[in-house]
């Protein structure tokens, strides 16, 4: 249970959030129409006269779309609705060309599922998904562009968004904000959705109330068309404070729709209940109601990838991972990928198990690697190292070639110049000397040029061994083996 | 003025591909005749220059020998048809302006075939209304006049421009469509067969939508075997229309034995109305004479729920076309009216105000009012529930017969102005057609005799869904034994 409260002047309120999530399908064309869905284009460049509502224009449902919802729902453990129904939800609006946008208001595609949430305390903790339906996009209206004309541009218009409505079951901005992360990993992860908040191919509505602990639910206010991750949390926390304050002042709250502005951090009201639409929800009679069968759910299926949840569990039991590197690695399907070419490269360069190396490379990836991009600010599908190259540096550490100190150095270069390690190495003659003659040789120099330290550290001062090893290690500018050092070290200055 | 005009679909197409005859000749004619009939007010547009290159390809066609039963046939396209570059407003001024970029499935399938469009024809306003008389751009007169009068009736509707220009020699053929009755009601008023067949026979793709599952495409022609031709044409399953069906097209002009020995005619109890006149009674019954003599039994039946089918109706159509009907909003086409200083909201209702005709604000509010939050169970939904009890009324009756049959209308044309006014009479003219409608049947309207003062009258032939074969073929025989050769005088030419 989270115990996330807002503190009023009267008692410690609990906020209840659910979270409605427009998904843009991945599919090349629209719902109902052939026009392209690719973003970017020019205003009105990928509109069919279908998505323009010409007279006369029918819709013809979009296959992949279809199956796209069904696999996410697959996803979220969700129950798949066989027979399903477009419903039209009439509006007037300047973006809207038909008038009426066309979506699944009784009987939805997808029914009732789970999100698992991965919360920073290491638990987690299971979201409801209530449905998720098929429905288009409208187009953009733009307000800017002229004195006293407002443009529309119609690309949009018909795309194909999953709605994911979950259950009124997060209660702090944390859950909220695990809740988006988890559902956009997982819907990457099969592929139906980028996910791409900024480019608006996510969306969040986000309802909140607020309650005492216990109480029942209070009257919720939705916010509309909230675009990013960060901005959802900022949202709730004002929301409930502003509930809050209205409630303790001897107040009511009134159901409605507001908006979120992140530059004054506050909300506020779009439309009131009595200004409120009435949809006029009713079948579309242009569209048959939506029947597949098992062999298209079975079909959907067995294309879905591993999903994040069973892979973190692999990797930990299987590869022995502990539940961060784990949890860091699946968030991006991209990360695990790399991690799995990184450990099956360096399985076979070494020769030794994969489950005897994964730790390791699991260590430099989440550590070396990440941190590296993370400054250079590059995702992972642009890593100047690929993970061959990875591998073969974190083999020549596995043999002894080099230290990992040297290791350090020699993947800072590869990070700059995309250089193999090998080749770095082998430039700058980094290669660990473990050659016992040559350190004994150097160790005796050493040993003569210091008696003084000698002396003291025979004379019961331990602490020199760690001088006179820095010593050899200068000398061989770090490329001396260290267990060579300190195997042949002792014995002499013991004497 | 040539004989032309007067053949028949099938009596052209045999001249053409004799070569007694040329497309181009029966063009010219058609042509003519189109200019002469300009006082009866069916085309709105015409396309000579489009219907000579048509004739001129259908020639070099028939030369080689590739022609199609529609080759070289002039007709004319009921303007709710979508036709590239060329006028489709389904005679509604919020339409103004407007020439698709695209081609109708029925029109394209025409034009596969080789036929030739003469124009754009008048209808009702979105097609709602039984008299022609919502029409943006004027009624359309019926080209058949009482004995010894010389005032004018209506055609009917909405296909009223349709039926005219076949009626009148204007069009050897029309495109029509039928939403309640659209076709079927102004073929009996003006002595034209009319064939509406089964619900997703023919697509819908570019047809101006009223109300999207009863809308279907049909043909209007001067006697039963050119409707067989000409529905053949249009027909086909397309991907473009989700409720377009892909059954195989049947060859109808086959169906036309002549033969329904042995065949059961339903004659259902509920279309003997109160107040019918006595004349209408009577032509039923000398169907039923016609059916009995031509070696058919017939059979009463049962169609309980007969009387609510109009209520239904005009709580589905009005439903379905508020909705379909708020594209036309001024934002990307047709009409936009914009009062000083004026918002989108000032714009959508200066624009729809003036677009719209009074019968068409009537259908979209009530079909708003039956949709909105409170009343949607009570009545749209209560509305479908007695829609399926309409269709299994059928089911149930076609269990037991292969076709019915019907009066097509109560009454015969009536006066301009006589039901306007009154909405209720006005819709009371589809009683006999809305029930198939809803129940997405095949139906056909066949001149079958004259009222006293010598209007044309229609009977309805009634078959199972898909079996359009039996229509006609009943249909066929109603011809025959009605021997319907009277003509309306040329008075307008």
């Amino acid at each position: 249970m989270s115990s996330y409260r807002i503190q009023g002047a009267t008692a410690d309120w609990e906020v209840v959030i659910g979270l409605e999530v427009h998904a843009q399908v991945i599919s090349n064309a629209k719902l109902f129409s052939g026009a392209s869905t690719e973003f970017g284009a020019e205003p009105n460049a990928q509109v069919s006269l279908v998505d323009a509502a010409m007279p006369g224009m029918l819709p013809t449902i979009n296959g992949e779309c279809v199956r796209q919802a069904v696999r996410t729902g697959l996803a979220l453990g969700a129950q798949i609705n066989k027979f399903s129904v477009f419903d039209r939800k009439n509006y007037f609006y300047a973006d809207l060309p038909q008038g009426y946008q066309i979506s699944q208001f009784k009987h939805p595609v997808v029914g009732e599922g789970t999100v698992t949430l991965d919360l920073e305390s290491g638990t987690t903790k299971e979201v409801g998904v209530e449905r998720i339906h098929l429905e288009q996009d409208a187009g953009k209206s733009m307000h800017d562009q002229h004195p006293q004309f407002t443009y529309v541009d119609l690309n949009r218009s018909g795309v194909a968004l999953m709605e994911i409505v979950s259950m009124p079951d997060m209660r702090s901005p944390d859950e909220a904000g695990a809740y988006l992360t988890k559902l956009r990993t997982i819907l990457r992860y099969i592929g139906s959705c980028d996910g791409n908040m900024e480019q608006g191919s996510m969306r969040a509505d986000v309802n909140v109330s607020v309650r005492k602990p216990g109480d029942a639910l209070g009257t919720r206010c939705e916010i509309k068309n909230v675009n990013s991750i960060r901005f959802v949390r900022q949202a709730i926390e004002v929301e409930a404070r502003r509930q809050v304050d209205i409630i303790e002042a001897g107040g009511t709250i009134d159901q409605e729709t507001r908006l979120f502005d992140p530059v004054k951090a506050e909300t506020r009201s779009m439309r009131s209940k009595e200004e409120a639409h009435d949809y006029r929800y009713f079948p579309d009679p242009d569209l048959l109601p939506l029947e597949f069968d098992d062999a298209f759910i079975e079909a959907a299926r067995e294309s879905l990838p591993e999903l994040p949840d069973d892979k973190k569990a692999r990797f930990m039991e299987a590869l022995g991972l502990n539940d961060y590197n784990a949890s860091v690695l699946v968030a991006e399907n991209e990360s695990s990928d790399y991690f799995e070419t990184l450990v099956a490269a360096l399985a076979k360069a070494t020769g030794k198990s994969p489950t005897d190396i994964a730790v390791k490379a699991s260590n430099w990836l989440t550590g070396d690697l990440f941190g590296a991009l993370n400054k250079a600010s590059k995702p992972i599908t642009e890593s100047p190292v690929s993970a061959e190259q990875g591998a073969d540096l974190l083999a020549l550490v596995e043999d002894g070639t080099i230290s990992g100190r040297i290791a350090k150095d020699v993947f800072e270069i590869m990070f700059e110049t995309g250089k193999d390690a090998g080749t770095i190495v082998e430039e700058k003659g980094l290669k660990q000397v473990s050659d016992t003659g040559e350190i004994e040789k150097i160790i005796d120099e050493i040993i003569a040029a210091n008696p003084g330290q000698l002396e003291q550290y025979r004379a019961g001062k331990d602490k020199l061994l760690g001088f006179f090893v820095g010593q050899v290690m200068k000398a061989t500018q770090g490329k001396a083996n260290p267990g060579v050092v300190n195997k042949l070290l002792k014995p002499k200055l013991d004497g | 003025m040539s004989d032309l005009t007067t053949l028949k679909i099938a009596e052209a197409r045999d001249l053409l591909r004799k070569g007694d005859l040329t497309a181009r000749e029966l063009t010219e004619a058609h042509i003519a005749a189109v200019d002469a009939a300009d006082s009866l007010n069916a085309y709105i547009e015409k396309t000579p220059e489009i219907a000579l290159g048509q004739a001129d390809a259908a020639d070099a066609r028939i030369k080689v020998g590739n022609a199609k039963g529609m080759t070289g046939i002039p007709i004319g396209i009921k303007d709710l048809f979508a036709t590239k570059g060329v006028h489709t407003q389904a005679c509604s001024h919020i339409l103004d302006g407007f020439k698709p970029e695209y081609e109708s499935t029925v029109t394209q399938n025409l034009w596969d075939d080789g036929a030739v469009m003469l124009g754009k024809l008048n209808m009702d306003e979105f097609a709602m209304g039984s008299s022609n008389e919502t029409s943006y751009y004027g009624p359309v007169k019926n080209p058949w006049r009482a004995k010894g009068s010389n005032s004018d009736f209506v055609p009917g509707g909405s296909s009223g421009g349709s039926v005219t220009s076949v009626a009148g020699y204007a069009a050897m053929g029309a495109t029509a469509s039928d939403t309640g009755g659209s076709i079927r009601q102004p073929a009996a008023f003006t002595g034209t067969f009319g064939m509406k067949p089964t619900y997703g026979r023919c697509s819908r793709f570019g047809m101006v939508a009223f109300a999207s599952s009863l809308d279907q495409a049909g043909p209007i022609t001067r006697d039963v075997r050119d409707g067989a031709i000409m529905l053949e044409s249009m027909s086909g399953f397309d991907p473009k229309d989700s409720t377009s069906v892909d059954v195989p097209v049947p060859n109808f002009e086959a169906a036309l034995t002549g033969d329904i020995r042995g065949m059961k005619i339903g004659i259902p109890q509920e279309y003997h109305l109160a107040g019918m006149p006595g004349e209408i009674e009577a032509l039923w019954h000398q169907g039923i004479e016609w059916m009995k003599a031509a070696g058919a039994e017939v059979v009463d039946i049962n169609l309980p729920h007969t009387k609510y089918a109009l209520p239904t109706y005009y709580i589905v159509a009005p439903a379905e076309a508020s909705s379909n009907l708020a594209r036309y909003d001024g934002v990307r086409y047709g009409l936009r009216n914009v009062p000083e200083n004026g918002g989108l909201t000032d714009m959508y209702e200066a624009t729809r105000a003036a677009g719209f005709g009074e019968e068409v604000k009537r259908r979209i509010m009530i079909g708003t009012y039956v949709l909105s939050a409170g009343y949607y169970d009570a009545y749209y939904l209560k509305a479908q529930k007695v829609r399926q009890l309409i269709y299994d009324d059928f089911k149930r009756a076609f269990e037991k017969v292969d076709a019915i049959l019907t009066p097509t209308a109560p009454s015969a044309a009536f006066a301009f102005g006589e039901k306007s006014d009154d909405p209720l009479a006005m819709y009371l003219n589809d009683v006999f057609t809305v029930p198939a409608s809803l129940a997405g049947l095949p139906g056909s309207s066949v001149p079958a005799g004259l009222s006293a003062d010598g209007l044309p009258l229609g009977l309805q032939v009634l078959g199972k869904a898909w079996d359009e074969e039996t229509v006609l073929k009943v249909s066929g025989v109603i011809e025959e034994a009605a021997a319907f050769t009277s003509q309306p005088d040329l008075w307008w030419r």
